[in-house]
Formats: C-alpha cells, sequence, structure tokens
C-alpha cells in the first residue's frame, strides 16, 4: 500500500459514512429503499443478486481454498439450484400466508412454545458460533494491511462493531452495501484479468497436472469430503436449511413481501452460483500456479504471524525452514519447466516421467509448509495455522495497480463490517423475540424496552463473537469453518420445519423429542469423527442424516404417543 | 414459473456436464 492507496481508502471511508447520513436525512425515501419496490424489473433484480452473490469470506478464502485443496469446493454448490427451486415452489407460498413475524414464530403456532424455543435456540447457537468466525474476515484484512497480531485486530474490529450496530449507524451503512459488493466484484475481475497477464501461457495445463482442476469427482466414497454426490445431496440438504428455515433468508419471504421478487432472486442466485463460485476457485488454481514462478513465494501466508516468530527467540528454526522451502521452491519450478518442455516437444515418456518428479517435489514443499505449521504451534499452541485465508489477500496487496488496491480494501472491509453488523442485529433481534419475550410476555408489548433490550442481547452477542475467536482455535478455513458449523446444527431444525409444512399429524411433544434425539445424533457422528479420523464421513452428508432422523424420529414418537392414547394433538 | 424451474435446472444440469468435462481435459 502506498500513499495513494491510502488517500483512496480513507476517502472511499468517508465517501461511504458521508453519502449513509445524506440519505438517512430524508426518511421518506429510506423507508422505500428498505421496504423495496414491488415492481423491480427482472433485469435490476438479476443484476443486484448477480452483484451481491458472494461475500467478503467468499473473496476472501475461496480462492485460498482452491489454491490449497483444487477446485473440488464447486461440487458444496451441485445442491443448490434444486434447493432453490423447492424453496421457491413449496416453501415460499407457505410462508406468504403465515402472520408472523420470525420463521421460529411459526414453530409455536405449528407445534408448541417449547419446540419454538428449540427451533429460536438451535438458530442462535448456531449463528452465534458463525458470528465468532465470520468476525476473523475484518480482522485478517486489517491484519495484513497494518501488519497487527491477529488478536489485537479481532478485539478492535469486534469492538468497532459492536458500537457501529448498537448506535444504529449498522442501517446506514447498508445503503451502500450494493455499492461495495459490485466494487468487489469488479475488484475479482481486475485481480483475474492481472493474473492472467503474469501467468505461463500453458498455466492451466499445470494446475491441471498438479491436480488442482478436478471439478468433480464421482468417486461414491463418505469419507471424501467434496464429490457429486455429497454436494448434490449434502449440498441441497444445506442450501434447503439456509434459505427454507435462516431466519435471514425467511424475513424476506413473510410479512407481506413481493413473492415475484423474492422468487425472482432465488431464481437468478440458482443461475449465477455455481459460474460465479467456478470463477473464484479457478482463480484460486491459477494463483497457485503464479506463486509456482515466484522467487519470493511465502512459505507461511500470515506474513505478520510468521514473522514475529523469525524475529523471535526461536528465529534461527524458522530461518532453517526458510531456506528449506527456498530450496524445495526452485528446484519444483526447474521440474514443472521441465514437464512443460517435454509436453512442447510431444515426448509422452519424458512428460510422464517428468510429472512424476513434479508432484514429488510438491509434495515435498507441502511436507516442508506442514512443518512450518507445527513449528509455529510449538512456540504458540493457539496459533492459528491455516494459513489459505491469507493468499488471496496477500496477492491484492503485492501484484494489483495502486489505487485499485486502498479501493478495494476499503469496499472489502466496509462489506465485511455491514455483514457482521446485520449478523448481530439478527441474533439480537431473535434473541428478543423469540427467547426474552417467551420469558417475559407481560413485557412484550413495552416497544421501547423490546429496543433496549435488543440492543444489549446485540452487544452480548457480539462479546460473544470476540471471545469466541480468540479463545477457540479451529483448524478449517472460515468458509469451511462456517459451513461445517452449518451442518452441525441445520439439519434438525430442516426437519422440524419439514414435519411443520408435511406431518400434518405430528405434534409438539413428538416433534421436540425427535429434534433434540437428531441433534444428539449429529454430534455424536461429527466427535466420533474427530476422534477417529480413520471413519469421520464428509461434513455435508451429516445434512441429509439429520434432516431424516428427525423426520422419522417424529413419525415414530408421534405413533407411539397415539398408542398410548393421548388427547388429539393440534395441527396447523 | 414452472417454465423458469425448468429452465433454471436444465441450465444446473448444462453447468454440471460442462464442468465435468473441464475436469476430464485437464486430469
Amino acid at each position: 500500500m502506498n500513499l495513494l492507496d491510502w488517500l483512496v481508502l480513507v476517502g472511499t471511508m468517508v465517501g461511504i459514512a458521508a453519502y449513509a447520513t445524506w440519505r438517512t436525512r430524508h426518511t421518506d425515501n429510506l423507508n422505500t429503499y428498505l421496504k423495496g419496490n414491488h415492481n423491480t424489473g427482472w433485469l435490476t433484480i438479476g443484476l443486484s443478486v448477480m452483484a451481491t452473490q458472494a461475500s467478503t469470506i467468499t473473496y476472501l478464502s475461496l480462492p485460498g481454498q482452491a489454491y490449497e485443496n483444487g477446485i473440488a469446493f464447486i461440487q458444496n454448490y451441485f445442491g443448490l439450484p434444486l434447493a432453490l427451486i423447492i424453496v421457491s415452489a413449496v416453501f415460499l407460498p407457505i410462508y406468504r400466508k403465515l402472520g408472523v413475524y420470525t420463521a421460529y414464530e411459526y414453530l409455536g403456532q405449528r407445534f408448541d412454545s417449547k419446540t419454538r424455543l428449540l427451533g429460536a435456540s438451535l438458530f442462535l447457537l448456531q449463528r452465534g458460533l458463525q458470528a465468532g468466525i465470520t468476525i476473523y474476515a475484518p480482522a485478517i484484512i486489517l491484519s495484513t494491511v497494518l501488519g497487527w497480531r491477529l488478536d489485537l485486530t479481532i478485539l478492535f474490529t469486534g469492538l468497532l462493531v459492536i458500537i457501529y450496530t448498537v448506535t444504529g449507524g449498522s442501517a446506514a451503512v447498508n445503503l451502500t452495501q450494493r455499492w461495495q459488493m459490485a466494487v468487489i466484484f469488479g475488484g475479482m475481475i481486475t485481480a483475474f484479468v492481472v493474473l492472467l497477464s503474469k501467468l505461463p501461457h500453458d498455466a492451466a495445463r499445470i494446475a491441471g497436472a498438479m491436480g488442482k482442476l478436478q471439478a468433480v469427482d464421482f468417486t461414491p466414497d463418505l469419507k471424501r469430503r467434496y464429490t457429486l454426490w455429497s454436494g448434490m445431496l449434502g449440498g441441497f440438504f444445506l442450501s434447503l436449511s439456509y434459505f427454507g428455515t435462516d431466519q435471514s433468508q425467511v424475513q424476506r419471504y413473510i410479512g407481506g413481501a413481493a413473492l415475484r421478487e423474492g422468487r425472482l432472486g432465488l431464481m437468478f442466485n440458482a443461475m449465477f452460483k455455481i459460474p460465479m463460485q467456478f470463477l473464484i476457485v479457478t482463480l484460486g488454481a491459477l494463483l497457485f500456479v503464479f506463486y509456482q514462478f515466484q522467487p519470493d513465494t511465502p512459505l507461511f501466508f500470515n506474513q505478520t504471524e510468521w514473522r514475529r516468530h523469525v524475529d523471535g527467540p526461536q528465529g534461527a528454526a524458522f530461518r532453517a525452514l526458510e531456506e528449506k522451502h527456498a530450496s524445495i521452491h526452485a528446484d519444483k519450478q526447474a521440474r514443472i519447466r521441465a514437464w512443460a518442455a517435454a509436453r512442447e516437444r510431444g515426448d509422452a515418456a519424458a512428460e510422464a516421467q517428468a510429472r512424476e518428479a513434479m508432484l514429488a517435489t510438491q509434495k515435498a514443499a507441502e511436507a516442508i509448509r506442514q512443518e512450518a505449521r507445527d513449528a509455529l504451534r510449538s512456540v504458540d499452541p493457539k496459533a492459528k495455522t491455516k494459513d489459505s485465508d491469507y493468499v488471496f489477500i496477500t496477492f491484492i496487496l503485492t501484484q494489483l495497480p495502486h489505487g485499485v488496491i486502498g479501493l478495494l480494501i476499503a469496499a472489502m472491509f466496509a462489506s465485511a463490517l455491514s455483514s457482521k453488523a446485520g449478523e448481530l442485529n439478527a441474533l439480537g433481534t431473535t434473541s428478543t423475540i423469540d427467547l426474552w419475550r417467551c420469558f417475559r410476555p407481560l413485557a412484550a408489548h413495552d416497544e421501547a424496552r423490546n429496543v433496549r433490550n435488543a440492543k444489549w442481547f446485540t452487544a452480548l452477542w457480539g462479546f460473544f463473537a470476540i471471545g469466541f475467536a480468540l479463545f477457540v482455535s479451529f483448524a478449517e478455513n472460515l468458509i469451511e469453518a462456517l459451513n461445517i458449523v452449518a451442518s452441525i446444527f441445520y439439519p434438525a431444525l430442516l426437519g422440524v420445519f419439514v414435519v411443520a409444512f408435511f406431518l400434518k399429524r405430528v405434534g409438539g411433544s413428538a416433534v421436540f423429542w425427535a429434534a433434540v434425539a437428531s441433534q444428539a445424533l449429529v454430534l455424536a457422528l461429527f466427535f466420533l469423527g474427530k476422534a477417529y479420523p480413520a471413519r469421520e464421513i464428509g461434513y455435508l452428508w451429516l445434512n441429509p442424516i439429520g434432516c431424516a432422523a428427525c423426520v422419522i424420529f417424529s413419525a415414530i414418537l408421534q405413533a407411539v404417543l397415539e398408542g398410548k392414547r393421548e388427547p388429539a394433538l393440534p395441527t396447523a | 414459473w414452472r417454465d423458469v424451474y425448468l429452465f433454471v435446472f436444465a441450465f444446473f444440469a448444462l453447468c454440471v456436464a460442462l464442468l465435468t468435462l473441464f475436469a476430464r481435459a485437464f486430469a
């Protein structure tokens, strides 16, 4: 970052705040803006969905995921289009007829208050844990730009988000959310063009030969995280949960929202998601090739953390690792060039031999990266040793044109703060409506008190997120960590909604205990997998297993309860 | 809306087919 970048960055941040302040002075316009116009053209909806298709976390984390493991992650989205068709055709008309404010309020109407509390608690638990993960996004940006330690930037951005959400600033800045996302989308295209201009002509062939372009895996292996089958089935249930039962999504369908707009938004999402994510993972795979030909490719991409240890008391060991890495890196570069030359000559035997040698040096390079992680962990057991989230931001800061860097960093940081604030707002609101008002029904009509409580809950969740991020270390990158948390807590909740919509005979007690049992089953499967890694199943499979278990347990329990001749249970 | 759903599903099937061909081409 040079002076121009800093000027653009500060100018953009001040511009966002000034524009938001100016817009919110005209309250009438703001209300119109927030409600949305019911006659929006289909092209406008499509462009808006496309610009906001991917969040800052996706841009930050997904290229690094592909850099490390190839583009197989794209299969995670294979279940999404079908899930969105089901949500649009089946869930939306049902939600539209309900006179409720939150999805969990409907569970209270359909079943009983304990099922409503369970639904809201599962949502809050899942979103609360995810808030502790998403806080890393703005913190990583700040840490990389300023060179501060990650735990300090987590604390700083966490407090910033709490202040900015509780004082009501988030609604104002959300006004510029679409523009921020459009700038980031433009930045992504710029990064792609810059990257392509710096790559050798056979870059895609090199990425393919090194196993980074395996987009579809037909292997019927439950242990593999991303296969066609886990994506189609697990991804389907995961998407169905998110778009069909998550309050952040459901609030768009209830309360008299425009059905046509909701459906078109979902359909454009179903269309754009796979091509868009393909663009981002391909960028990551090509970044891998780019860094094969860079003389100063970092051994560990979180350079702030790495430098701290190189300059620390055990610096000699870290410098020795760097030298070892530089030697292997140079060897690998030579092997890749030898393979490319053999391929150019059309010498199949030499090409196969060179490819084997190339893959062997790649394995050696991965081993030295693992050694570096182990060294970091031995010095600091709490260190976050997964550095793939730093790959793309490192590329942005070192390779993009000056001026563009400042603009892109400002948009990414502002957008990460906005989505963080939106998340805390949803947690605060749901805590107030579905938990606090359940326990204090007499206070439900005191609106001023409700608003005050929502702010307290928002701040409480903010501190919970900071605490989780500071004290719980997880060995996954951001995007996988979010997906894993969702796959643990969504399935039982989705099962409850499926029972509510389609099994009219099942009552509150049966579905409540079925949800508790299926949640316990999913947790047991997850932790057994961690205890016995050889038997761990890919996390996407937890989604169909948990949902199916909840539906089956509900039906069985209801039959047992009816067998005991309980009085008739209410239906919707 | 049925036409829209069929179109979206066909587009998705095309995406998966193209990705499979892409993976084969660079295997």
